[in-house]
């Protein structure tokens, strides 16, 4: 067959486009990993350990291998070795937690010690629960205090602190100064679709079926951790139902290949919402200190943010949420730190927004107390402040449209009409205000490779192990590629979640789309330069790969992020404390939007969950146990339908022509400021601030008692 | 889980032949709450003898001009009824208040008010705790207990009871009906939770065995003007961390009746007595509701972390009072 090759009528990219797997989802087609059915098929049920800190004494595993259906008990006296001195994909070491059944330390309450396998589900649970676990206990120390003796200085993804200036010479020459101390509690990504993995041995090949944000990194981490050939390990994750950083590698797919090695059949472990508090990783408390010090005018001289945030005892992650700082304001003394202080707790881990979502609560709330301090306005104030380079980098920014979207915002918020003066507008028993906040996240790129096919057809297929997240990703891909290959979308399938595709980046970071897309558009350029016109398309199809190895790293070194103004107005009910959130609007700067209507979802789901961040997210441990109380999604509040009220999220230009594909990324960035915009709102409603999230009824009426 | 015999009882004498008085037995009707229990292994029953589909769910006038509304009537059908819209909304705005719609479309009234307590640590069996485990001890008092109970606690339990509905059935003086092998029964509403001593594991004043088969509404004409507020830590789908449930009869300024309960405050829906005493023949003023709440809220005993919950009470009574009040001047 010759290639006819259809022009595209119209760009793809920019207009609106219902997800292409839309259909098979909402039909139930879609086969989710703990859905799709295997032979011989076995499950597994982790047992977590009930104390805060110990050595496992003795499991009883005999009474239980003989329970009905039981199959096998694996711990630490029986579970394959791992090797876990390694780097992987991400650039970190494994996680101890996903290193399981490798000694009998217990660091924390929920650690994984045990996994039941039996022919059923329930007989794996009932076999689970009847499992007798006897404990040395040891004491716990769970208590996170923003001084705790052992609190200290951690580098994590960006260096742990940065210095420049004369931090106490400007603070004290400044007229206004701002010296807050503000609060975000542990917080948790709870995907609608729980982690599930299935592994099995076939023609001595590894392959697990599962759900996560980029098989690459599960091969590399599981080709580690059992000292495996990376090319024996398949990893498919076709559809992911939400991921928000929690699903890389964790104890389920690990325990899932041990009892898949031991028993020679296929293994499913899932976890359970419960168990998710533990296991899932989760966004570190924080205690944040921001010193503010300006001229009258409100630029600044000194501005100090300190972070001090929890990891384990095994495992270190730093929710750096100084790092905002070292982006969005600079001033002649400028200092930033992000510290850690190691408890007997699970392990936190990326979390949507990660460092920006509760460093931007701080940050955005600080300036909203400068402004009023000064007496301006908080937008103007904002642009006051706007840096020409990088504050600590002193990079150039690639594109840094912060003032558009204040300014497009602030015309349809109706800002200019705003009185600044808090706690003067009621309507019957609420009193209402208006707050702001800005927005940024880092727009980064990682190497990956794609592959395109052109098929004999006149069609082409693209291969590239992408995770589609419920972002609309595998959308976004036919999208770009249809425009680099001059074709409709229509005639473009992209397959994707299959490790047999080639290394790519993870959906993550908000770098996904913007790393993917690179090599789409690379292999497209190539595969179009083999096709000429009338030339006869083999049976088997032409394919060129892509790597953007050498790429990324030709990339000019320069500030670039995604931003955004946040615009929130809300009630407050001072009896009863309550908070509702009236009307939102966000204005992203994100670069090329590629899809408007997935990226729209999207931008508006990053907001839902700053309302939630703002309201209603907060996991309480009891230091007694060393747990969570009332681990589940009755106790652990997320934002209802009744909590969201109309939201809106556009976009202004914020096109970069020295960006090869002037994408950004937009996951992260709807998140960031959300929070400082309502609780600057409830400040503007109330006349009362509130620097410790959530901004529940209890602390309303607290709050409002002490400042009455 | 654990492997359970399941059986559909045929009709009422049926149900209780079937559970025959076997502590191991529960009765299953929406399984809103029991299925949840079972999951998290606080309840771990062999038998569940299903009483969903009993002909007890009808809605009907009762001989002293009452209504009559039976056990398995879901709380969508007992919110939606045109009669308990009319004559007692209070209820109909409780049981709106409460769960979710999908919920609230499983979930039956008899089932509503056996629920158990939403307490984080009841719920969790690795923890100790007095309701589910007698003598284990009780970790709320001195951990996470910012809803937890500010009226007619203990040292032993100071868990709140989680319904909504139950909260105006109190202040309407509801009577509940039950069957049991041995013949039919009643208790009112206010009697029907135990006072939680140190049995806090005992909860209701129903025989061992006995199925709740319906709940009688007498005809309280102060109902007419009522309303249910409830106060929670999202818009919806959570348990209330204070709510009110008031009817107000005012005339030429003055209380002539009133009807007052709380939620969330106790291990039982709290009728406001003293309130209620200090409201009929007082003027209708915002004077007179405060101290009508002070009144009520004097024998409070807060915790250290949910003394808010006074003030919460004490504002919610007096706002829902006054717009009961503004209605009728209206």
């Amino acid at each position: 067959m010759t290639t006819t090759v259809q022009k595209a009528a119209v760009r793809a990219v920019g207009t609106g486009h219902v997800r292409v797997e839309g259909r098979d989802k909402v039909t139930g087609a879609a086969r989710y990993a703990g859905d799709i059915p295997f032979t011989e098929l076995a499950y597994g049920w982790l047992v977590l350990s009930t104390v805060a800190r110990g050595r496992i004494r003795d499991i009883a595993s005999a009474p239980v291998l003989e329970m009905p259906g039981v199959l096998a008990v694996l711990d630490h006296r029986n579970a394959p070795r791992l090797k876990t001195d390694f780097v992987g994909m991400m650039g970190t070491r494994p996680d101890p937690t996903c290193a399981v059944f490798q000694g009998d330390t217990v660091p924390h309450l929920g650690w994984p010690v045990a996994l039941v396998v039996a022919e059923t589900p329930e007989q794996a649970r009932e076999a689970a629960e009847a499992l007798a676990v006897e404990y040395e206990t040891l004491p716990h120390d769970i208590e996170f205090t923003g001084d705790h003796p052992d609190s200290r200085p951690a580098d994590g993804r960006m260096p742990g602190v940065t210095d420049k200036g004369d931090l106490q010479a400007e603070l004290t020459a400044s007229a206004v100064v701002v010296d807050e101390e503000y609060t975000t509690p542990e917080e948790h990504h709870h995907p609608m679709e729980p982690h599930a993995a299935t592994a099995r041995w076939e023609d001595g090949r590894l392959e697990v079926v599962d759900s996560n944000q980029g098989t690459s990194w599960v091969v590399s981490e599981l080709a580690n951790l059992f000292s495996l050939d990376p090319a024996s390990v398949r990893v498919r994750s076709e559809h992911v139902g939400g991921g928000f950083g929690s699903k890389g590698v964790r104890a389920h797919q690990v325990a899932a290949v041990m009892a898949a090695t031991v028993l020679h059949r296929p293994v499913r472990v899932a976890l359970t919402r419960p168990q998710m508090f533990a296991l899932a990783g989760h966004r570190s408390p924080t205690i944040q200190r921001i010193r503010l010090g300006a001229y009258a005018d409100g630029r600044l001289r000194a501005l100090d943010h300190r972070s001090v945030s929890r990891t384990a005892t095994v495992y270190e992650f730093v929710e750096a949420s100084a790092g905002v700082a070292r982006v969005m304001y600079d001033a002649d003394a400028h200092h930033t730190e992000n510290r850690v202080v190691r408890l007997d707790v699970p392990s936190p881990t990326f979390m949507r927004g990660p460092g920006e979502a509760p460093g931007s609560f701080a940050l955005e709330s600080a300036l909203d107390e400068l402004a009023e301090k000064c007496g301006i306005d908080p937008i103007e104030l904002r642009l006051r402040n706007e840096p020409g380079r990088g504050p600590v980098s002193g990079l150039p920014f690639a594109s840094r449209n912060l003032r558009a979207c204040f300014e497009e915002g602030a015309r349809r918020f109706g800002w200019a009409e705003r009185d600044p003066r808090p706690g003067v507008r009621r309507e019957g028993r609420w009193l209402l205000g208006t707050g702001t906040a800005a927005a940024s996240f880092p727009a980064g790129a990682a190497p990956s490779t794609a592959a395109i096919t052109a098929e004999p057809d006149g069609r082409f297929t693209v291969r590239i192990s992408a995770a589609d997240i419920g972002t609309g990703a595998r959308t976004a891909l036919t999208l770009v590629a249809a425009d680099a290959l001059d074709v409709p979308p229509e005639q473009v399938t992209v397959l994707i979640g299959d490790s047999e595709f080639g290394f790519a980046m993870i959906a993550g970071g908000s770098m996904g789309t913007r790393s993917w897309s690179m090599a789409v558009i690379a292999a497209a350029r190539d595969l179009r330069e083999r096709l000429v016109p009338g030339m006869a398309i083999p049976p088997e199809g032409i394919t060129v790969r892509s790597d953007t190895t050498a790429q990324i790293a030709a990339l000019a070194r320069m500030e670039r992020h995604s931003y955004g103004a946040q615009f929130a107005e809300v009630a407050v009910d001072p009896a009863t404390g309550e908070v509702r959130v009236r009307r939102m609007l966000g204005m992203f700067a994100a670069g090329r939007i590629v899809n408007p209507l997935t990226a729209r979802s999207q931008f508006t789901g990053g907001m839902i969950w700053g309302i939630s961040m703002a309201l209603h997210e907060e996991a309480v441990r009891d230091p007694a146990f060393g747990g969570p109380v009332g681990a589940d999604l009755a106790g652990y509040h997320v934002a209802t339908h009744a909590d969201v009220p109309r939201i809106e999220a556009d976009w202004v230009d914020d096109t970069d022509p020295d960006d090869p594909v002037g994408i950004k990324g937009i996951g992260e960035v709807g998140i960031v400021g959300a929070a400082a915009a309502i609780a600057n709102a409830v400040w503007h409603a109330t006349g009362i601030r509130h620097r410790r999230l959530p901004i529940r009824p209890d602390r309303v009426l607290t709050a409002a008692g002490t400042d009455a | 889980m654990k492997e359970f015999d399941y059986r559909r009882a045929p009709d009422v004498m049926g149900a209780v032949t079937l559970l025959d008085n076997d502590p191991d037995a529960r009765y299953l009707a929406g399984g809103t709450n029991l299925v949840d229990l079972m999951k998290s292994g606080v309840e771990r029953p062999a038998r569940l003898v299903d009483v969903r589909e009993l002909p007890l769910d009808r809605i009907e006038p009762s001989p002293d001009g009452g209504l009559h509304v039976g056990a398995t009537v879901s709380n969508s059908d007992l919110a939606a009824h045109p009669e308990v819209r009319s004559r007692y909304p209070m209820l109909a705005q409780a049981v709106l208040a409460g769960a979710s719609g999908q919920l609230r479309n499983m979930a039956t009234v008899g089932g509503n008010l056996l629920q158990r307590t939403r307490c984080a640590y009841f719920t969790d069996t690795t923890k100790p705790c007095n309701k589910r485990d007698p003598g284990s001890g009780c970790p709320a008092l001195s951990g996470e207990h910012h809803n937890h109970a500010i009226l007619g606690a203990s040292e032993s339990c100071v868990a709140v009871h989680p319904s909504d509905m139950a909260v105006a059935l109190t202040a309407l003086d509801a009577v509940v009906h039950y069957e049991t092998a041995h013949g039919q029964g009643e208790v009112r509403l206010d009697q029907l939770y135990l006072p939680v001593a140190d049995t806090p594991h005992r909860e209701t004043a129903l025989p061992a065995g006995a199925l709740i088969t319906g709940i009688s509404l007498p005809p309280v004409s102060v109902a007419a003007h009522s309303r249910y507020r409830k106060v929670r830590e999202r818009a919806s789908y959570a348990f209330a961390i204070g709510s009110v449930a008031a009817a107000l009869d005012v005339r030429d300024g003055v209380v002539r009746d009133a009807r007052l309960a709380f939620g969330a405050v106790a291990s039982r829906p709290w009728r406001a007595r003293t309130a209620e005493r200090a409201l009929i023949g007082a003027p209708a003023t915002a004077e007179t509701f405060a101290a009508s709440a002070e009144a009520e809220l004097a024998a409070a005993r807060p915790l250290p972390h949910n003394g808010y919950k006074v003030t919460l009470m004490h504002n919610l009574t007096v706002a829902v009072l006054s717009e009961l009040t503004e209605a009728v001047a209206r």
